[in-house]
């Protein structure tokens, strides 16, 4: 027979689910938590400096390992500033566990001090959620909601556990299970053989391959099916590193932002292999004239994506790693020598152009130099605006779970406390930050956390003194009516970095950029490199509002 | 950022459906359910809803039009962890029906 309070059962059935750190910001609401945490010793927690970074350094922790990974906030405020990272996590489909301290049971409804509807708040971003009413409910909790943060698509669970919860004392005779993954649902042969079938008598088929490859572990796989079936591959931005950029059949990424030649590969193919992507607008485009000639083959774990944007052809309901494997004895080898021809002629009709790939003083130039002084073990975070979209053009991403980056929701800030958590979770890897001057203000104070650890994170700042993606839209689609996209007032980052005790410096004012920059980059430990980038520099190519992927713009 | 452009949805001339619900009885259930309807931007004619006799079930009545995203809202509602199943049926099912002579 065991005997404990709630708090302590909750860091218990933690340790349980093979968690060693944690994230997060105490307060009233969750405090007899945090003293079991101190009592059992046994969880590390990471201090961060605002609720929403500790979300998002619980996400990058995720992110790397594939893992759910857990933060906690109190009541009222430490809760709602949570929020933002948890429906991060649920557009991107990253398994996170948020705990969040409640009031007491009996003060639920009182409006009391501290007190927000977290519960009904959190229903539409995440993909369940608890209020727990007894000590007792957290047996059956807590493992629930690692198993449905990590089963099928992946997502955020929010746990909500008033006070009175955590202090009441709890018997019971066995510990349940940990909460692990489930197997996806059961393949259909016939629709994996109806799949294998439109591939082989394919002409011109195009692989689309996104974030759900990453997710499922299955890029090899995917690697693989493209070279036996020689199918020209693009990937989404959640999918990047699933094939080697430089691999001879990857496009790269499609959509908005993405190659050309990615994007009329995809027009003229007559197959579409859709695995692990949900067609979101910034990748398609005008959904009516995407791949108009294609049938679309859609494997996706998440039957609720087959026809929300295109109605496939096939749909195939099935975790797409297990998809693949059996597609792969099925598939026939081709060489397919007139489409590859064909889509090498695109590639060099229409080039992904990089101006002043060779300068290190310019953006894609800085990119390019930062990938050349890592190997491919370094993760790649990034923030969001047009830095986000340079490193996801430029840099070469090799690995799954190399790159990490706000895709669904695009939230400014995200990129510091995801880099921190992943150097976190993987402290023999080089975690590189690019980072605008807009963006990096959102959880600025969080470097105040990675000093204190210590972490290895580079920060390239790309600093336009701008929101850079917001003047570029309205220099192109707004008749260059510029509002609210110019700081007025620069900050000095580099004195705000070591203000927080982060050794840093400016690229401007180095004789060798190059030198300083690798010698930064290889030095163990946190970095911050300001960078300044000229303010018109633009992302091209780039569909414009509403218009088919097919017309992008150029500079 | 920038505005996404969609068709319009046709909005007029579909029919009613009448969807059955059953569904884990616990507080919180409801609000997943017609969360889910509005955040979709999907209407809800009509909605019942009582605990099975055994208390543990609770069956939900909804009245929607069964409009083009239907099919993708049943989809969505079955990945509800607390819905443990949905079944559509006609119009003319009696529940509505019947329910009709306390809404004169
Ligand atoms: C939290 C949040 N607020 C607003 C936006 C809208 N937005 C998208 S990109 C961008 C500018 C980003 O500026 P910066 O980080 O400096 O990157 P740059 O585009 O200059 O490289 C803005 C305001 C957003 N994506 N996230
Ligand atoms: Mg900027």
């Amino acid at each position: 027979m065991e005997t404990m309070t709630g708090a302590e059962l909750m860091v218990r059935l933690l340790e349980r689910q093979g968690i060693t750190h944690l994230a997060g910001i105490p307060g009233g609401a969750i405090l007899p938590f945090y003293d079991a945490l101190a009592q059992r010793g046994t969880i590390q927690h990471i201090l961060a400096r605002h609720e929403q970074g500790a979300g998002f350094i619980a996400q990058g922790m995720a992110r790397v390992t594939g893992q759910a990974a857990v933060c906690v906030a109190s009541s009222g405020p430490g809760a709602t500033n949570l929020l933002t990272a948890i429906a991060d996590a649920h557009l991107d489909s990253i398994p996170l566990v948020a705990i969040t301290g409640q009031v007491p049971l009996a003060m639920v409804g009182t409006d009391a001090f501290q007190e927000v509807d977290v519960y009904g708040m959190s229903i539409p971003i995440t993909k369940h959620n608890f209020l727990v009413r007894s000590a007792a409910e957290l047996l059956e909790v807590i493992p629930q909601a690692f198993r449905l943060a990590q089963s099928g698509r992946p997502g955020p669970v929010l746990v909500d556990v008033p006070k009175d919860v955590q202090n009441q004392k709890i018997s019971f005779e066995h510990w349940p299970e940990p909460g692990v993954r489930e197997p996806g649902p059961e393949i259909s042969l016939p629709a994996i053989e109806q799949a294998a079938a439109l591939i082989n008598e394919a002409e011109r088929p195009v692989l689309y391959l996104g974030g759900g490859v990453v997710a499922s572990g299955a890029a090899p796989l995917a690697v693989a099916l493209a070279e036996q079936a020689s199918m020209p591959t693009v990937m989404t931005l959640m999918g990047l590193g699933a094939m080697p950029v430089d691999h001879p059949l990857s496009l790269g990424m499609l959509g908005m932002h993405g190659a050309r030649y990615a994007n009329f590969a995809v027009q003229e193919s007559d197959l579409l292999v859709v695995v692990g992507a949900r067609l979101d607008d910034r990748a398609v485009g005008k959904a009516s004239a995407f791949a108009p000639n294609a049938k679309i083959v859609h494997i996706d774990i998440d039957r609720a994506e087959f026809g929300k944007i295109k109605t496939p052809y096939l749909a195939v309901h099935a975790d797409v790693k297990a998809a693949l494997a059996a597609l792969l004895p099925r598939v026939r080898p081709q060489m397919r020598k007139r489409w590859l021809a064909h889509v090498a002629a695109l590639k060099a009709r229409y080039p992904l152009a990089m101006p002043g790939r060779d300068d290190v003083r310019q953006h894609y130039g800085l990119i390019a130099a930062v990938a050349e002084a890592l190997d491919d073990s370094a993760v790649v975070v990034t923030d969001v605006g047009q830095h986000q979209m340079w490193a996801a053009q430029a840099y070469p991403l090799r690995r799954p779970r190399q790159w990490l980056t706000s895709g669904g929701l695009g939230t400014m800030g995200f990129g510091l406390p995801a880099a921190i958590g992943a150097a976190l979770a993987e402290p023999q890897r080089t975690v590189v930050l690019f980072t605008g001057d807009g963006s990096i203000k959102m959880n600025i104070q969080e470097l105040a956390t990675l000093a204190e650890l210590q972490a290895n994170v580079k920060i390239v700042l790309m600093d336009n003194r701008s929101l850079g993606l917001v003047y570029q839209q309205q220099n192109l689609f707004y008749g260059k009516r510029v509002i609210a996209s110019r700081y007025g007032h620069g900050v000095d980052f580099v004195t705000v970095a070591l203000g927080f005790g982060v050794p840093a410096f400016d690229l401007d004012g180095v004789a060798d950029p190059k030198a300083a920059l690798t010698e930064a980059l290889t030095t163990p430990g946190p970095v911050f490199i300001r960078c300044p980038i000229d303010a018109e520099a633009f992302v091209y190519p780039m569909v414009p509002p509403g218009a088919a992927n097919t017309e992008m713009i150029e500079a | 950022m920038i505005e996404q452009v969609a068709e319009p949805l046709p909005t007029s001339g579909f029919e009613k459906t009448v969807l059955e619900l059953e569904v884990n009885n616990h507080p919180g259930v409801m609000s997943h359910i017609v969360g889910l309807f509005a955040r979709r931007a999907f209407n809800v004619e009509g909605i019942l809803c009582m605990p099975l006799p055994d208390g543990t079930v609770s069956r939900i009545w909804l009245l929607v039009f069964a409009d083009q995203r239907l099919e993708q809202l049943i989809k969505q509602l079955e990945k509800l962890v607390d819905v443990r199943s949905v079944r559509q049926h006609g119009a003319d099912h009696e529940v509505f029906v019947q329910a009709e002579r306390f809404f004169r």
